[in-house]
């Protein structure tokens, strides 16, 4: 019988069929041969995590926690000083204003935010409209609510920035659900506040709610970052994702939190509470201190990154690669199609002929071919030697 | 000191190899000004020497015994400390001089080849000057941290080769 089943069956047969369909990202591969590589030469710019460890005085806190025993459940929103925190932090920093009891939810990093924003609002045949190249997981994690992720193409010419006749050309009648991701992983594109405005208009006519992951808001190099939130009439039509992880370099303790109008909040909390319960407490600690004394650290490290962001696009300039000015997160996406070589191709003997790990820009969607993510979250003496192994690289092909 | 100059000094203390090119990218400047910035730095002795951080613990016959020398000393009519601190920090042994608030008056490092030749000029230098009343002699037993640099073997950076 067992044998029977096994020669009819596969088992990812058993798989739910949205599971199933969701493509092996091409991006694995990529990781994968990188990551098992312990060649110790390997200078990699294809972290997308910032390079300070988390403050001692952050790490310090949740330490000190653990010593006086704070290991419990906290309540399933989070704990109510970090949530009035949060929105002291984003009503101080970014002039949008949220109540901490009923319209916030402290999130296992922005990532659990994202899914939760989008189990909770896509349902089967719903268009799902992700401004392309982006982070990965808005097109898959929209597929697995039965959604129709709709990419559309943002170019360097316009500096990845979402124009809105390509934004009013994808819109149907199934559109449903916006989602915006600046300042922009991969391209360092940001969106000011003029450039905001038509897309908010048509949000408004077209009825779409937006999910606006503001990850890399503190990440902003000229001129504070405008929330989406912060829009006329937005506020109820957003959905704010956000983190400690960028800003704070807390990565690994993954904390995270969406704010947005009540009702959708409290639909998100059901689904988080039978999922994780609460976000960890030890990671609560943290950031409640990152908030009520990390500013200033987080600042210095702010213009630490901006340093070496002139330095890459400097660097990329001058060997002959083009680069739009990123003025936000902390990557570089520079154009390598003059080169002639696919990015996936540039990117795989770059590792192998240069030993410079970066990411091939196909990977992020529509409009990332031709290009390669370069994190600058790294030290200015590897930097500048990156630049230099990939200048050669680069003339050996010609 | 205007902020451009701040800045400048901060990429410099970070590494002081660091070239007017290199820094003036940095900070989105030219090349031409931080070069002459850097000049009335030095010339206003703001700048005052380019060095390098050694951690000697690991050069086999870099003997060296290191001494915090806490010194009460009476000051001088009308010239205060500063006249006995000149007369401390000449010495060339002598590499840190710091008047203090709190129990004494200057802290002195100084170097020498062997604990004999730190407690010889305590003894045979530093002592006898009139105006010192007392000293307290530390000798640094090991470097954890010197000028923000940690001296514990590098950590490997921990993060993944390529994450999304």
């Amino acid at each position: 019988m067992n044998d029977q089943l096994k020669t009819v069956k596969s088992m990812s047969d058993y798989l739910n069929p949205e599971v199933r369909a969701i493509p092996p990202s091409g991006i694995r591969r990529f990781f994968d041969l990188a990551n098992a590589s312990k060649d110790k030469d390997i200078i990699t710019l294809g972290v997308g995590e910032p390079d300070f460890v988390t403050p001692w005085h952050i790490r310090d806190a949740c330490v000190y926690g653990l010593e006086r025993g704070k290991t419990s459940y906290t309540a399933n929103a989070g704990m109510i000083e970090l949530r009035e925190a949060i929105a002291g932090y984003l009503d101080e920093r970014f002039q949008v204003q949220y109540d901490p009891g009923q319209e916030m939810i402290v999130t296992v990093g922005g990532s659990e935010a994202i899914d939760l924003a989008l189990r909770a609002l896509v349902a089967p045949g719903d268009e799902v409209l992700i401004p392309e190249p982006t982070y990965l997981p808005y097109s898959p994690l929209s597929s697995l609510s039965g959604g129709v992720a709709v990419p559309i193409e943002t170019r360097a010419e316009h500096s990845f920035k979402l124009q809105a006749e390509d934004l009013l050309a994808k819109i149907t009648p199934r559109s449903k659900v916006l989602i915006l991701c600046y300042p922009s992983n991969p391209t360092g594109g940001i969106m000011t506040y003029e450039e905001l405005l038509p897309i908010a208009r048509l949000v408004e006519e077209h009825d779409l709610i937006v999910i606006s992951d503001e990850i890399y808001a503190e990440l902003s190099y000229e001129g504070r970052h405008v929330s989406f939130a912060s829009l006329p009439n937005m506020k109820d039509r957003t959905l704010l994702v956000s983190g400690f992880a960028k800003a704070f370099a807390m990565t690994g303790w993954r904390m995270g939190y969406v704010c947005g109008h009540r009702d959708l909040i409290s639909a998100m909390l059901k689904i988080h509470q039978y999922t994780v319960m609460c976000a960890p407490i030890m990671g609560q600690i943290a950031a409640l201190e990152a908030l009520k004394n990390g500013i200033e650290e987080m600042e210095k490290m702010v213009e630490s990154y901006n340093r070496r962001r002139r330095l890459v696009v400097e660097g990329f300039r001058q060997i002959g690669l083009p680069c739009h000015e990123p003025q936000g997160a902390f990557y570089a996406f520079p154009d390598i199609s003059g080169t002639g070589l696919s990015s996936e191709q540039f990117a795989h003997r770059l590792l192998q002929e240069a030993k410079v790990a970066v990411v091939p820009g196909h990977v992020f969607g529509i409009g990332g071919e031709g290009f390669i993510r370069c994190s600058y979250a790294t030290s200015v003496n590897q930097l500048q030697e990156a630049i230099e192994r990939i200048g050669s690289f680069i003339s050996g092909l010609a | 000191m205007d902020q451009f100059k701040n800045h400048i000094l901060e990429l410099l203390r970070e590494d002081s190899r660091r070239t007017p090119a290199l820094i003036a990218t940095m900070l989105g400047s030219e090349e031409e000004k931080v070069r002459q910035a850097i000049q009335e730095l030095e010339d206003e002795h703001v700048l005052v020497k380019y060095s390098a951080v050694v951690n000697w613990d690991k050069v086999d016959d870099g003997n060296k015994v290191t001494a915090l020398i806490e010194v009460q000393i009476t000051p001088e009519r009308g010239r205060g400390f500063d006249a006995i601190a000149e007369r401390i920090y000449l010495y060339p042994e002598v590499k840190t001089v710091y008047l203090m608030s709190g129990g004494y008056d200057l802290l002195v490092e100084v170097e020498g080849k062997s604990l004999m030749e730190v407690a010889g000029f305590v003894s045979n230098k530093l002592s006898p000057i009139e105006s010192v009343l007392s000293t307290k002699t530390h000798f640094i037993l090991k470097k954890y941290k010197q000028d923000g640099v940690i001296f514990e073997d590098h950590e490997d950076d921990h993060r993944l080769v390529i994450s999304p």
